[in-house]
């Protein structure tokens, strides 16, 4: 009886724990519950969402990848510096962020898989050289139309109409202009990951290498491709986070996305406890960007100051690892 | 108090003078319904190397286990030099004098540490030493142990970059540094070359010499000739063979060891039809003896040999992980070399590994995942799965092979060793092989599913050459047509699986030229 009381805990406590908050969030504080305020919670947590996203892939083969918010940041900057310095058109803009995101996954996955440098170390050294790059070619400072070039120059070009539609157009759903651009692409890209991690060999045999590499390998797997490609998606999907955040924003803000790395590892670390899973998965990850918005949002409504947030975000954190790690062992336990 | 100073008596080649060191009576142990040790009765002698000898699944393992502390044994009584010893844990045996070298040596070394800290670690440890180390001291008495033992190696050195002997070395100059009155070796010659294992025997002549008993277990013949002064033999968790009269009977050890099980399975000898798989002049290392092997359609060849004989490193080459160092193979004529394991699976050449925990299983997955891993492409539409047909395929798998499970979903974790071995061996049933590499397939197997996996295999056998690489010979005559013995990465012995001299087998395997005698020593 308490082994299935147990059970049923860890696999829809925290599921019941998100829809307490909601009730209660919705009973406590007036103008909670309502499409506004759900479509302001989704925009909060689409851009944290799309990176959580990604990193959950390099968790699942048993990596981690640290440079997201680096490469979300350098993307921004990089649209910035094709637009308003360059002049590129939309387009050739976006194309640049991706295939960025992409050369720096690929360059993470070799790193780790051909130069046998340990994931956290080889991300961490990513993160920093990004960091240091992205201020190089501007001397440190944001990019914005008008800018002085240096040579007496100003910078001339600005951001597309249809690159600020990336981040700023509202689709109609109930209410005129309610869903933002950005919250369609993070559930475009939750469902794509959902699908390819949970139900794709490709996404089966990424567990199977992040839970024996070895004999992955020894069944066929080409375990390092695949390393790879987890890195390629985690930056992939980290300069998309990039471009949508330098679209909403409008100019190359030097300073725009310090928070991005810990809220998404917290999102996708959240996630290991949602249904049970203890394991790195899409559906948690998404929860668990929610779980974190819905919480701000409800105490931002009912007046918690804005300097609490982070200590509510690392105690959800903690206390979901505990959750996952703690209960599911003890679980494991029972099962002998 | 240090080092082995205290249990240095005069015992030099004198009989006499040694007691028992360590006294086991009426040892009992069950796993559940599992009775592993039944009634064991056995005496160390201080001064002497007993020698314990059993195949897989005897007990040996479980045995030392109790002695040292990490099991609670369930009956029996043992005694440590006259006074009662009932160890609560591995500390607590090791503080009464009790000593353990396990067979993976990383376990008793530190490797990012030098030599020098390694062998004084155990002092570091103590209350009474103070905050800081000293380093020149520390030095000083690490050179003291190292001496005393024979180790002949930088003290500054890593132990990481040391080689697997010296590691062997300090883990037991470690051991030798709480001044034991056992020492217990399990297997310790498993990963060394001969001349290292040569300086390993040196030190456990030394150690003799000193006064402590030892318990050295192993199959290895060439081991035991060299150091044994008595033989105990286990099968089926109780004591089936006692030697200690000089000079000692290794084949009757041998006999005692295998029992009269290997008539229980007949085995209905196949020559097989058409050759499948040819291996020409192939060099498993630069320098070694080529090999010629033919394996047919149908046929079970054992491939038989001790730890180091090459017959892993055989089965890498088959399966793609590394290449020969020369030679040929071909596959039904066509030649055969593969880049890389996906290469191998596709040209049909599967392979079960040994040591299913690190090689094998995925703990996180499920039954049916675990067995459609490798052949999830046809299992999928597009790229996508059909959880439908894995549970399908994975079902009936498990009904051919008796694997004893509720549903197909539940976590791999939760079958017994046997049936885990089970999903391993369907794993690579799932389609037809052209070559079935089968290595150590009864590890930590109980018996009962050895015999269904044989069977299995034998019943399956017919359009593929399958070959099972193997240590213990029972297994062999419990699954082969035929029985190749690798010895030092060379075809040294080949015996049709019928009126077998097991005799020439033995004395293959263990590499003897001469009929076997007496010890070399």
């Amino acid at each position: 009886m308490t082994d299935r009381l147990l059970d049923f805990a860890i696999r829809y406590g925290f599921l019941i724990l998100l829809v307490g908050l909601i009730v209660y969030f919705s009973v406590a504080a007036p103008g909670f519950f309502g499409p506004l305020s759900a479509a302001f919670v989704l925009q909060s947590v689409a851009i944290t969402g799309i990176l959580a996203l990604g990193v959950t892939c390099t968790l699942v083969v048993g990596g981690f990848d640290l440079s997201i918010g680096a490469v979300a940041t350098s993307a921004l900057m990089l649209s910035a510096y094709s637009m308003v310095i360059l002049e590129h058109p939309t387009l050739v803009a976006v194309a640049l962020c991706l295939g960025m995101g992409a050369l720096v996954g690929l360059i993470n996955g070799l790193l780790i898989v051909k130069f046998r440098v340990p994931d956290l170390l080889a991300t961490l050294g990513m993160m920093f050289l990004l960091i240091g790059l992205q201020r190089i070619p501007t001397q440190g400072n944001s990019i914005a139309t008008g800018m002085s070039l240096g040579d007496g120059q100003f910078a001339e070009g600005t951001f597309s109409a249809a690159f600020l539609w990336l981040g700023r157009h509202r689709f109609d759903l109930f209410i005129e202009r309610l869903l933002p651009m950005p919250v369609v692409v993070f559930l475009g890209i939750a469902v794509l990951i959902w699908l390819f991690l949970g139900f794709t060999r490709h996404g089966r045999l990424m567990y199977a290498i992040g839970s024996n590499e070895r004999a992955a390998g020894l069944v066929g797997t080409p375990v390092n491709r695949y390393k790879i490609a987890a890195y390629m998606i985690s930056g992939v999907t980290a300069s998309i986070g990039g471009i949508l955040l330098a679209a909403r924003l409008g100019r190359g803000d030097i300073a725009s996305g310090n928070n991005l790395l810990l809220d998404s590892v917290a999102a996708a670390l959240i996630g290991f406890a949602v249904l049970g899973a203890a394991r790195p998965n899409a559906f948690g990850t998404a929860i668990g960007a929610l779980f974190v918005g819905i919480l701000l949002q409800g105490m931002t409504m009912m007046n918690a100051p804005y300097y609490t947030q982070d200590f509510v975000k690392g105690a959800v954190l903690v206390a979901a690892l505990v959750f996952t790690f703690y209960l599911s062992s003890r679980r494991s336990g029972a099962g002998h | 108090m240090y080092f082995f100073a205290p249990t240095v008596t005069d015992t030099k080649g004198e009989e006499t003078v040694a007691g028992d060191a360590l006294n086991v009576i009426g040892l009992q142990k069950s796993f559940g319904k599992n009775h592993v040790i039944r009634g064991i009765d056995l005496y160390l002698r201080a001064g002497s190397v007993t020698v314990l000898m059993g195949a897989n699944g005897a007990g040996k393992s479980t045995l030392v286990k109790i002695i040292c502390g990490h099991h609670a044994a369930d009956g029996g009584t043992m005694t440590l030099a006259g006074v009662p010893f009932a160890p609560s844990d591995a500390a607590d045996a090791i503080s009464q004098g009790v000593v353990t070298v396990h067979q993976s040596i990383d376990d008793g070394v530190i490797p990012d540490l030098d030599v020098a800290n390694n062998l004084m670690l155990d002092r570091l440890v103590e209350r009474g030493h103070g905050l800081f180390v000293r380093e020149k001291r520390l030095r000083e008495e690490a050179a003291k142990v190292a001496a005393a033992m024979g180790i002949e190696v930088n003290l500054r050195a890593r132990v990481s970059d040391l080689s697997v002997a010296d590691r062997q070395m300090i883990a037991i100059a470690r051991a030798m540094a709480r001044a034991p009155k056992v020492l217990i070796l399990d297997e310790p010659t498993s990963s060394l070359s001969a001349t290292e294992a040569d300086r390993l025997f040196a030190l456990i002549d030394r150690l003799r010499n000193q006064g402590v008993a030892i318990l050295y277990i192993s199959h290895r013949m060439s081991d035991i000739r060299r150091l044994a002064d008595r033989i105990i033999v286990m099968r089926d968790g109780a004591i089936s063979g006692s030697f200690e009269t000089a000079p000692l009977d290794y084949e009757a050890a041998v006999t005692a060891m295998l029992g009269h099980r290997m008539t229980e399975v007949d085995v209905d000898v196949a020559p097989g039809t058409a050759p499948i798989l040819q291996l020409r002049g192939l060099k498993l290392a630069p320098g070694a003896t080529p090999i010629e092997l033919e394996a047919r359609d149908g046929e079970v060849v054992a491939l038989v040999g001790l730890l180091g004989s090459g017959k892993s490193k055989l089965a890498e080459i088959l399966f793609g992980i590394s290449p020969p160092a020369s030679g040929e193979m071909e596959i039904a004529g066509n030649p055969y070399s593969p880049r890389s394991v996906p290469d191998a699976i596709t040209q049909g050449v599967f392979m079960s590994p040994k040591d299913r925990g690190t090689n094998a299983v995925i703990p996180d997955f499920d039954i049916a995942d675990n067995m459609t891993l490798p052949f999830l492409r046809s299992l999928s539409a597009g790229s996508f799965l059909s959880a439908r047909r894995q549970r399908a395929r994975a079902d009936s798998m498990v009904d051919q092979l008796g694997i004893v499970c509720q549903s197909v979903g539940d976590g791999i974790g939760t079958l017994s060793g046997g049936n885990q071995q089970k999903v391993m061996i369907a794993r690579w049933l799932m389609q037809p092989a052209r070559v079935l590499l089968l290595d150590e397939p009864f590890q930590g197997v109980d018996i009962g599913a050895r015999r269904d996996i044989g069977r299995h295999i034998r019943a399956t056998a017919q359009g593929r050459a399958t070959l099972v690489f193997l240590a213990e010979i029972d297994e062999a005559l419990e699954i082969a047509d035929r029985i190749v013995v690798l010895h030092e990465s060379e075809v040294v012995g080949e015996h049709r699986n019928q009126d077998i001299d097991l005799a020439a087998l033995v004395s293959n395997i263990s590499g003897a030229v001469a009929p076997l005698s007496g010890p070399a020593s």
